[in-house]
């Protein structure tokens, strides 16, 4: 690789406006042969309305893109296609119910005779798994895979894209929102292993540990213009969120002086397959996180307090008042417990209802009079939640699909304030959450344990455990591994406690 | 967003909500011009009563599609609930009861709400699919009335039996009455009550109304009944306007249901619904009928013509709502 080499990607003033919106205002950016550059920014900061036009969804109003020094004609996805820009999303575009080959030969099928070459098929299948280190059997339905096999078979769909083409550029948007640890250092590996052999690489998440991990150069996106673009290392991640943000986010985590009250939640010796025995006191106005690595079972410890999986043993104790797990759900809730999942579309929202609607869904019956629902009062109830939660939406009657992810968030939040019981359970509050909304949120839990609740979260995200929570139990396959409190609260203590290192002599 | 584009969004919401409503008026105005025998008090009353069980029957399709589910046994329920208060009703020399019309109107209804329980069951305590669990109460409700009645007609009903469907009260027909009374309540609980709300919840994220501490079971089966508790009262429009009660009544009623709760802007993914929609659906399709059978169209055609016209108004809904 010369120096003196044109970028792969280049992107000159890039601007888009959707009527009186300007999702895009000047976006610069550039990637070179065998770079990850890093791309940063809020939600509703240009990330996909700049990918989409790099795809050929959108015309922009002005600007340029350059793939090896050649104009890339805007809005037309087949020469974008062609000129190697693959996209990996979120969300999958596999068909669960094919098979890992046909989905990777989807839409251009080997034929002969006018009958799909299965042979021909599978035999090249194999080849292109191989290329991402997956040795599964071709012939399995995609169904069948978890998400970190069904992500790599993306990849290995985007990588003979990208061959076709004779190279281009490869964007991963948030890859490891929804992997395990092990599977994101698999990822990482094949990131890494792709950057080697020369390619261009985009790379979008939240996680700042991650981009140190993976990144070489990073640009931010602020307000649909690139505002702030260089190598990593000379980047502190406080200058990082200050580009995103725009501003100073001095305290991320709020000072708390915790003043504990009561016990509120107490649990002995609680075990279901494969978990447990979990003792633990949680008073009121105490943060107590739950960290471990996934599948430790911190989220179902969660799930089992809440009565979300049957068949758990020993006791619960809500406010001194014994809960059975038979009860579900309904039951916790009636007892005064609240969860804020961590899938908040499949299990904490109805998208479609209006926000109004979604705040109320756990406190509807109070406001029943004589059979029929009180709208005054649930519309007013809904008001001052918005007000308190900073909620952004045009008005309670929005849709809460069409929130942000931090907006969505406050709702499930809200619904359980709505609700006012003594103990909230959080399952990863910030997850697909941008910085500024995580704040809010962090600001909110503080006053509610200073309104006398007593929450329990759990988070992937390290640093947000050891600044929210007072307390730390740390979960290692399925078994508390120990409590941490104070001063001896550090990454490196309950990464310890997690993977089951002891510290060495 | 800018006023005219609030302001456009208002536009677009009114015509998103008002679509049916337009094109009902529109066929009104259609009909009114081709044939002179459409646009009397008389004709618009007819039509009405005609629509009545079908609208009846709606308006409990509305709560369960609002669910996300559906209710394939309403034709088979309204005749099932019809033939067992026939039976109730008619006298001992017909092969019944010969017990009181209130009785009997009261065992129609029971029988419905117990159909209904059924489906409700089968559907939220062993988890079958709404389709197959209400297939399955279909095939079952009428091999019962068939069963019950022989396969044929329960003649000889009290006269008294036959108000819902034959009289009327300061000169409107009691089926006209029952139908908006209902239609109306319908709305207030689809829109103003926790069924309802907890029914369009359902409809568009049921986990996450279980995971808001909601008991998901009684609030479903209870929707369940209310739509066997319609087919019955449907029945007993239906018995009261033929005047015997058949096993074989009720054929394809659910579809017409259904198609009447599409063209009235409810999705069968569930979430969203509403009950003027469906009365404006009834009402559609019914002034459809009514004009092509003044116009002496074929029935054959009619089928064709309403075919196209449910197919239109889901092509419709899905331009106007993305």
């Amino acid at each position: 690789m010369t120096v003196a080499a044109p970028p792969v990607l280049s992107v000159r003033g890039l601007r888009k406006a959707f009527g009186a919106v300007r999702a895009l205002s000047g976006v610069d950016l550039e990637v070179r042969a065998g770079e990850v550059l890093v791309l940063l920014g809020e939600n509703g900061a240009g990330k996909s309305t700049l990918l989409k036009t790099l795809s050929g969804m959108h015309v922009p109003d002005a600007g340029e893109v350059r793939i090896r020094d050649k104009v890339l004609p805007f809005g037309n996805p087949a020469a974008s296609e062609a000129a190697g820009i693959v996209t990996i999303y979120q969300e999958f575009n596999l068909v669960p119910d094919l098979t890992i080959a046909e989905n990777l030969f989807l839409g251009q099928e080997p034929h002969r005779l006018g009958l799909v070459d299965h042979a021909r098929m599978r035999r090249e299948a194999t080849g292109m798994l191989q290329r991402v280190g997956l040795a599964v059997d071709p012939g399995r339905k995609v169904r069948e895979l978890g998400v970190a096999h069904a992500q790599l078979v993306e990849i290995a769909k985007a990588l003979s894209r990208l061959d076709r083409s004779g190279g281009g550029v490869l964007t991963l948007d948030e890859p490891t929102a929804a992997l395990a640890d092990h599977e994101i250092a698999v990822l990482h590996g094949l990131v890494r292993d792709l950057r080697q052999r020369g390619q261009a690489i985009i790379y979008i998440s939240h996680r700042m540990a991650e981009l140190r991990a993976i990144g070489d150069r990073v640009t931010v996106l602020r307000d649909g213009a690139s505002v702030c673009s260089g190598p990593l290392s000379d980047l502190d991640d406080d200058a990082l969120i200050r580009a995103m943000v725009g501003r100073d986010v001095a305290t991320l985590y709020p000072d708390r002086t915790p003043s504990l009250g009561e016990p509120v939640l107490e649990v002995v010796d609680l075990v279901a397959p494969g978990f447990g025995p979990v003792t633990m006191t949680v008073r009121r106005g105490e943060i107590v996180g739950l960290a471990g690595l996934m599948g430790s079972g911190r989220s179902r410890l969660l799930r089992l307090l809440y009565g979300d999986e049957s068949g758990r043993g020993g006791n619960v104790r809500v406010a001194g008042r014994e809960l059975q797990a038979r009860q579900g759900p309904a039951g916790a809730v009636a007892a005064g417990i609240g969860l804020v999942p961590e899938d908040r579309k499949n299990e904490g929202l109805a998208l479609g209802m209006p926000v109004r609607d979604n705040l109320a869904l756990a406190s509807l019956e109070r406001h029943v009079r004589a059979g029929l629902l009180q709208s005054e009062g649930l519309s007013q109830s809904a008001k001052n939640l918005v007000e308190r939660l900073r909620i952004r939406c045009s008005s309670i009657d929005q849709p809460v699909g069409r929130l942000s992810g931090g907006n969505q968030q406050k709702v499930v939040l809200g619904r359980w304030l709505a609700r006012g019981g003594a103990v909230l359970l959080l399952d990863e509050p910030t997850r697909g959450v941008d910085v500024g909304a995580r704040a809010e949120i962090y600001r909110l839990m503080a006053e509610l344990a200073q309104e006398g609740l007593a929450i329990v979260m759990v988070s992937s995200d390290l640093p947000e455990v050891l600044g929210m929570a007072d307390r730390v139990l740390v979960m290692r396959e399925g078994r508390p591994a120990g409590w941490m409190a104070g001063d001896a609260m550090t990454q490196e203590a309950v990464m310890r406690l997690a993977t089951g290192q002891e510290v060495g002599a | 967003m800018t006023t005219t584009g609030v302001a456009s969004e208002m536009v677009r919401g009114w015509l998103q909500r008002s679509m049916p409503l337009v094109a009902l008026l529109l066929l009104v105005v259609l009909f009114s011009v081709l044939s002179p025998r459409f646009l009397s008090l008389e004709n618009l009353a007819n039509i009405a009563v005609q629509s009545s069980h079908i609208g009846l029957i709606a308006v409990g399709m509305t709560l369960v599609i609002a669910t996300g589910g559906i209710d394939l046994s309403v034709g088979s329920v309204l005749a099932l609930s019809i033939c067992a208060a026939g039976l109730a009703m008619a006298p001992p020399d017909a092969g019944g009861a010969g017990l009181d019309f209130a009785w009997g109107w009261g065992i129609g209804l029971l029988t419905g709400a117990l159909a209904g329980g059924l489906n409700g069951i089968l559907i939220s305590g062993l988890g079958l699919s709404p389709f197959i669990a209400t297939l399955g109460m279909m095939s079952i409700a009428r091999g019962v009335a068939n069963v019950m009645t022989d396969g044929m007609p329960v003649e000889d009903m009290p006269e008294a039996a036959l108000a819902l469907g034959a009289s009327s009260v300061a000169g409107v027909p009691w089926s006209i009455l029952l139908w908006a009374l209902l239609a109306g309540l319908g709305g207030v609980v689809l829109g103003r009550t926790r069924l309802g709300r907890y029914a369009c919840a359902m409809g568009s994220n049921e986990e996450a109304l279980r995971l808001a501490g909601v008991r998901i079971g009684p609030w479903k089966t209870a929707l369940y009944v209310l739509s066997g508790l319609l087919s019955a009262a449907a029945g007993l429009v239906f018995l009261g306007r033929v005047s015997n009660a058949q096993p074989t009544a009720g054929v394809g009623f659910e579809l017409d249901a259904i198609a009447a709760v599409v063209i009235g802007g409810a999705s069968l993914m569930g979430g969203r619904g509403s009950m003027a929609g469906t009365v404006v659906g009834v009402a559609l399709m019914g002034v459809l009928r009514n004009g092509l059978v003044l116009m002496d169209v074929s029935a054959f055609w009619q089928q064709l013509v309403i075919g196209v016209v449910v197919l239109v108004a889901v092509l419709l809904d899905r331009w106007r709502t993305t």
